[in-house]
């Protein structure tokens, strides 16, 4: 495969090298002349020291022939611009952008970018999982991005406890399917009764969260104050 | 008209300047507040600190609803990024974005971005002065093709639309 990496920051680079260790070719594109020379000097001419947010060095650079392009510098504007340059402008099948600002995501997913790595997502993901918070923690996105799988910890003050699925609003789109409790998991029938401490899984679309929130977490500050 | 311009550099300050005097509604972002000086002590719109290409600051800065809406920075990138979260996420009918690289300028305006491209603009105004023949490289272009969602998107179709339906109703800029 010839993968193009735009980008010579330390994600590009050690991506840039993994990539040659593991047989494919590779271009590193990296604006500052200083920091190209060093990568060169480091792993060999693959670097093309230009700016890979300008048509013509995409082009010079061999964009047209890339089977991926990842876009991995630090600026979310300039990511976005090279994938939309490699998409629609050279006929690369596979983008993947890195997003610093999670609330871009949408607009980058929408805008055609295939695929989206958010650091700060994933971080922020791996705190909520050790801090035990009143909230809804992110599992996964799936496919286009649009559907999440969301786990709700149900504690005292939730409106969920001691209902069923049936009797509760769900938003649309928007479906609890299987609840974890003592460990175990087991698939969510309308008519199980929800009980605190229980772990509830859902699966809906990104808008529907402030309404799941609503149902299974409710008020934290009722709670605090409970 | 309400309008929103991000960037307050020479070309950002004066057309805020010319368009709050013409009675419209003015908002005026940059990220250094000592842009702003550029501003006569008359302007009554509004010129707010921030980054244009943040959609959390431009709702804060009041941009939803805007008729227009002209990003002006120093960096391409920038003015793509503003532009398209005006156009996706804002909705914001009528959008304008400086690009100089004149293969991005044209690329965009394919993807339904009205563009200026002062690479273009320059080098032909020189040549008209001096009765050379034009570049043909890109100056103003109207937003040809449509946005992925724009508000003329062909939902479900090409992304770039049908390239023979040139000239959207929204081309902010008919030179």
């Amino acid at each position: 495969m010839f993968v193009l990496v735009v980008g010579g920051g330390k994600v590009g680079y050690y991506l840039a090298k993994e990539l040659i260790d593991s047989g494919h070719e590779v271009a590193l594109m990296e604006k500052d002349s200083t920091r190209a020379r060093q990568i060169t000097d480091e792993i060999g001419s693959i670097v093309i020291p230009h700016d890979g947010c300008e048509g013509k060095y995409l082009a010079e650079a061999g964009c047209n022939r890339a089977d991926v392009v990842a876009a991995v510098t630090g600026d979310d504007e300039d990511n976005l611009v090279i994938c939309q340059m490699a998409k629609h402008h050279f006929d690369v099948p596979r983008t993947i952008a890195r997003v610093n600002n999670p609330k871009n995501e949408s607009l980058f997913r929408h805008l055609g970018v295939d695929e989206l790595v958010s650091p700060t997502r994933m971080i922020l993901g791996s705190i909520e999982q050790d801090i035990p918070v009143h909230e809804l923690l992110h599992l996964a996105a799936l496919g286009e991005g649009e559907l999440e799988i969301i786990e709700a910890h149900l504690q005292a003050g939730s409106p969920a406890i001691g209902r069923t699925p049936e009797q509760l609003d769900m938003p649309d789109g928007c479906a609890l399917f299987a609840v974890v409790r003592g460990g175990i998991a087991t698939p969510l029938r309308p008519d199980s009764v929800l009980r605190e401490g229980d772990k509830v899984i859902a699966i809906g679309k990104q808008e529907c969260e402030a309404l799941l929130h609503g149902q299974l977490i409710g008020d934290p500050e009722a709670v605090a104050a409970g | 008209m309400k309008i929103v311009i991000v960037g307050c550099g020479r070309v950002g300050a004066s057309t805020a300047e010319l368009w709050d005097a013409a009675g419209h509604e003015v908002i005026v972002l940059d990220i250094v507040t000592r842009a702003f000086e550029r501003l006569p002590s008359t302007f009554g719109g509004n010129a707010i600190r921030g980054d244009g290409t943040d959609e959390d600051v431009l709702r804060r800065a009041g941009a939803e609803g805007a008729d227009v809406l002209v990003a002006l920075t120093e960096g391409d990138n920038r003015n793509v990024m503003s532009a398209q979260l005006a156009v996706e996420q804002l909705r914001i009918p009528r959008v304008i974005a400086k690009i100089n690289d004149p293969v991005r300028a044209a690329a965009y305006s394919e993807l339904g971005i009205a563009t200026l491209c002062r690479t273009g603009l320059m080098v032909d105004a020189m040549n008209a002065h001096l009765g050379v023949a034009p570049s043909g490289l890109p100056s103003i272009l109207a937003a040809t093709g449509h946005h992925p969602s724009g508000p003329h998107a062909d939902h479900g179709g090409t992304p770039q639309g049908n390239p023979e339906e040139t000239a959207a109703p929204r081309a902010a800029v008919e030179a």
